[in-house]
């Protein structure tokens, strides 16, 4: 029993590489399932709204700009990223990204809408 | 009369100690990130904090008493520069120096545990005064074995002016190696007075906010930080002296540099201390420091004692 | 030296030692202490009331966020019980799945303790390397749940998300290096006499008193009380797995540190065995939108003790009443017997050492009238006009706010 018990492991350190990410001269990897922002395919929706229905903030809203052709409107800041309306689309018509970095310093720009675009 | 202004002002007085005291406490920093796995500030870290504590408004709590509040920060820096002069540095001299300037060196080090106390207790606040008794307790605690390990060299060399300690130790080379265990007993109790982990106890910042040093801010906490930095290289200075006196009489360009490799070897044990104990609870502290500290610093007291009747008759 | 007047400090509700906002009086007399007044609800923040205006699928991730260390136990109690109430069947692969990631979170949660209890006596040093290593399983809970807290990975019925044969194979190297790390630590907090000296003697909390004060969760297991849900009341996948409950004789600190240290040993055996035995099948059932009336009461062994959560289904998409206890609550009560006749540099320990998740904690108050000796309880109306008439007083004025959100059918 004696102090300094950790004295090995902590010499040793100064021959390692710090712990340490440089962020953000170094960005990290996510993994492949990670749930960041999310994207929205308007050719395979049918407004059905059933993401509208299980959102548990109400951060997405369907619009119907035309027959059978909807836009959808995110609210980043009411988001929290779970995922819950990629399993409920019957249509796997949104699908989660790895994007992260969404701050911002105007509210308004938080508001994303991705609009249906004609087939050319 | 221009030769000592410039000592006390420029070099090594004033100008330099400040900006070696931010060094070290960068040094300090970093070496005590590094040991933990982590990367550590930028060198320029301490006078960017300096600098922001200047810009920052000075609030001076309605219930205290503002004069010797104020007075606190500016008494404990003070008494910690001037301790400084009388430590002869890479030369034999120092500017000053006479017959039992051990002792006084050793006092003005004390005086900024007792501005602590002081700007801590007229603080009024609550974590404010526990904190600087605090301050006071631990006094008690790691003030003998430090004054005694370092009288245990200055006993071998028969003398209490720190100029004679030099003296003595420069003409017969090698003999401050009977010293050793006296400079483990000071460099312990060194962490008491700097106020460093184990002995952080007056400013835990997870049982009082952070001690006598609550209610300062802006310029008056810029100075005390200061002390805590210059007490740091005006310590090491004395342990240098004290217990490393080798080196004192070369070209005085290679003495500088041996006591700037001798300052940063103490602080990089220092550091290395810190990193490896937690912190110790008050009574555990004194019950550490009377049970094995005292009675080690007797021993090589009394070691001294037999090897100067042998030999330096 | 010492002030000879009695005074009292306040620790929270802001303070470097805690974590989240509480309230706690120490009475002092010079370093001792003489007394504690408690005081929670700082972190009060509606969930029971809110969880009655979501639906089901919405509940699963409101309750997940009652806390973020203890995120997965919250929200597969809650479905444990909804389960219950609405008699699924839920896959076996599922019960495994859930398992393991409970035993993850555990891992997780235990090693975030051991650095706060680093931090908390001084010793940064523990703290910055526990948390190195913790960052190897949030990395692996990453890459199975898609996120470092929060895992969602329940849903009514089963899990979300599959664990496949790669990512198995990720998790046992992750096991081995984590196990080495915590057979380190190990041998740190039982051999480095720093640690022990500041650990032991401190909080000292008999078996007796654990019985009487109904601590739970690694607090009762260090003072020789044999508690663990897992065990007493075995849900998901623990009835077919092979562990040890661990307890210690010491009843002080120190005991809980060897308790949780020991624990994340065990749960490295049972990731180990869940992943070897891991059967095939469907992750999920599909689960009706309406529930039908029926209550359910469900217990699960959270890193912090016992957490229970109670359900009351009436037949639609919302639930009619959600109620849950958290671990923390429990322990609590045993904090002001720990602390009598102890030191102020205790307290920031001692309080770590019931490893205190506030933000669980706080839930319905029942708020008594000043005047009466018995206290009534008041009725969320009743509360309502109190409360117009308070800020009456003060001159600011609310009728005719109220009048027009009363019209919209906002408020009552």
């Amino acid at each position: 029993m004696r102090p300094g018990k950790m004295l090995r492991e902590v010499l040793g350190s100064i021959f390692k590489k710090p712990a340490t990410n440089l962020y953000p001269a170094q960005k990290l990897d996510m993994p492949d399932r990670f749930r960041g922002k999310l994207k929205f395919y308007p050719e395979r929706c049918i407004g059905c709204k059933m993401c509208m229905r299980d959102c548990p903030t109400n951060a997405i809203t369907i619009n119907k700009v035309a027959d059978n052709k909807f836009e959808a409107v995110f609210d980043l800041s009411r988001c929290i990223y779970c995922a819950q309306c990629v399993d409920s689309c019957p249509k796997k018509a949104l699908e989660p990204t790895k994007e992260v970095e969404l701050a911002q310093l105007d509210k308004n720009k938080l508001r994303v809408v991705f609009s249906y675009k004609e087939n050319k | 009369m221009l030769g000592e202004l410039v000592y006390i002002f420029i070099f090594p007085g004033f100008v330099f100690l400040i900006n070696f005291a931010w060094i070290a406490e960068f040094i300090d920093r970093k070496i005590y990130a590094r040991l933990q796995n982590r990367v550590g500030p930028p060198w320029f870290q301490p006078v960017a904090d300096f600098i922001k504590l200047l810009s920052k408004e000075d609030i001076v709590p309605a219930a205290s008493n503002p004069k010797m509040f104020k007075i606190a920060p500016l008494f404990a820096l003070a008494s910690a520069i001037t301790a400084f002069f009388y430590i002869p540095l890479w030369k034999v001299d120092a500017l000053f120096s006479f017959n039992g300037d051990v002792i006084v060196v050793l006092y003005l080090l004390t005086l900024p545990t007792l501005a602590f106390f002081i700007g801590g207790w007229y603080s009024t606040s609550l974590y404010s005064r526990i904190g600087s008794v605090r301050s006071l307790m631990q006094l008690f605690a790691y003030e003998v074995p430090l004054f005694m390990g370092i009288l245990s060299s200055a006993l071998l060399a028969d003398t209490w002016s720190l100029r004679e300690i030099a003296v003595f130790y420069t003409r017969h080379p090698y003999v401050w190696m009977f010293n050793l265990l006296g400079f483990a007993i000071a460099l312990v109790s060194l962490l008491g007075k700097l106020e460093k982990v184990p002995f952080d106890i007056p400013e835990a910042e997870t049982e009082v906010v952070a001690g006598g040093f609550t209610e300062y801010s802006g310029r008056m906490l810029a100075f005390l930080r200061m002390t805590l930095d210059v007490e740091m290289i005006v310590g090491s200075a004395l342990l240098a002296l004290v217990f490393f006196p080798f080196g004192l009489n070369l070209h005085p360009v290679i003495g500088f540099l041996i006591f700037i490799i001798k300052i940063l070897f103490i602080i990089s044990l220092v550091s290395l201390l810190r990193t490896v104990v937690a912190r110790l609870r008050m009574d555990q502290m004194i019950n550490f420091c009377w049970k094995y500290l005292v009675p080690l610093a007797l021993l090589q007291l009394l070691f001294n004692l037999a090897m100067k009747g042998i030999f330096f008759r | 030296m010492h002030n000879s007047k009695d005074f009292k400090i306040p620790i929270g509700p802001q303070h470097p030692a805690l974590k989240e906002p509480e309230g706690f009086s120490v009475a002092l007399k010079g370093e001792k202490i003489l007394g504690v007044d408690i005081r929670l609800g700082y972190n009060h923040r509606g969930i029971e009331k809110a969880a009655e205006e979501r639906t089901y699928i919405q509940d699963i991730y409101l309750i997940e966020r009652v806390c973020g260390i203890c995120s997965h136990s919250h929200s597969t109690c809650f479905i444990q019980a909804v389960e219950e109430i609405a008699g699924l069947a839920v896959p076996r692969r599922a019960l495994y799945i859930r398992t393991i990631i409970g035993e993850l979170e555990r891992i997780h949660s235990h090693l975030l303790w051991l650095g706060v209890a680093g931090h908390e006596i001084g010793f940064d040093t523990l703290l910055m390397y526990s948390w190195r290593d913790r960052e190897v399983v949030m990395d692996i809970l990453a890459s199975i749940t898609g996120n470092r807290v929060n895992y969602g990975m329940n849903t009514i019925g089963g899990v979300r998300r599959d664990i496949s044969p790669e990512q198995s194979q990720e998790i046992l190297i992750a096991l081995d290096i984590l196990e080495e790390r915590t057979k380190y630590y190990i041998e740190i907090a039982t051999q480095e006499s720093t640690i022990i000296k500041r650990l032991s003697g401190v909080g000292v909390l008999s078996r007796e008193d654990v019985l009487r004060l109904d601590a739970v969760g690694p607090t009762a297991r260090a003072s020789g009380v044999k508690r663990d849900v897992r065990a007493d009341d075995p849900y998901a996948a623990y009835g077919e797995l092979e562990f040890k409950v661990i307890t210690d004789e010491r009843c002080d600190v120190y005991g809980r540190t060897v308790v949780r240290v020991k624990e994340l040993m065990e749960s490295y055996k049972i990731i180990r065995q869940a992943l070897k035995n891991l059967p095939d099948g469907p992750i999920a059932i599909k689960a009706p939108r309406k529930i039908p009336a029926g209550e359910a009461l469900s217990r699960y062994e959270a890193p912090r003790g016992e957490d229970v959560h109670y359900v009351r289904a009436n037949g639609t998409e919302k639930p009619e009443r959600v109620k849950i206890r958290a671990p923390t609550l429990a322990n609590i009560q045993a904090v002001k017997h720990m602390l009598r006749d102890r030191y102020l540099a205790d307290m920031p320990i001692v309080i770590a050492a019931i490893d205190p998740c506030f933000s669980c904690t706080d839930r319905r108050i029942a708020l008594k009238e000043q005047e009466s000796a018995t206290g009534k309880i008041i009725s969320w109306p009743a509360l309502h006009a109190y409360s117009l008439e308070w800020y009456k007083k003060q001159g600011i004025d609310f009728t005719a706010l109220n009048k027009k959100l009363r019209a919209k059918g906002l408020t009552e």
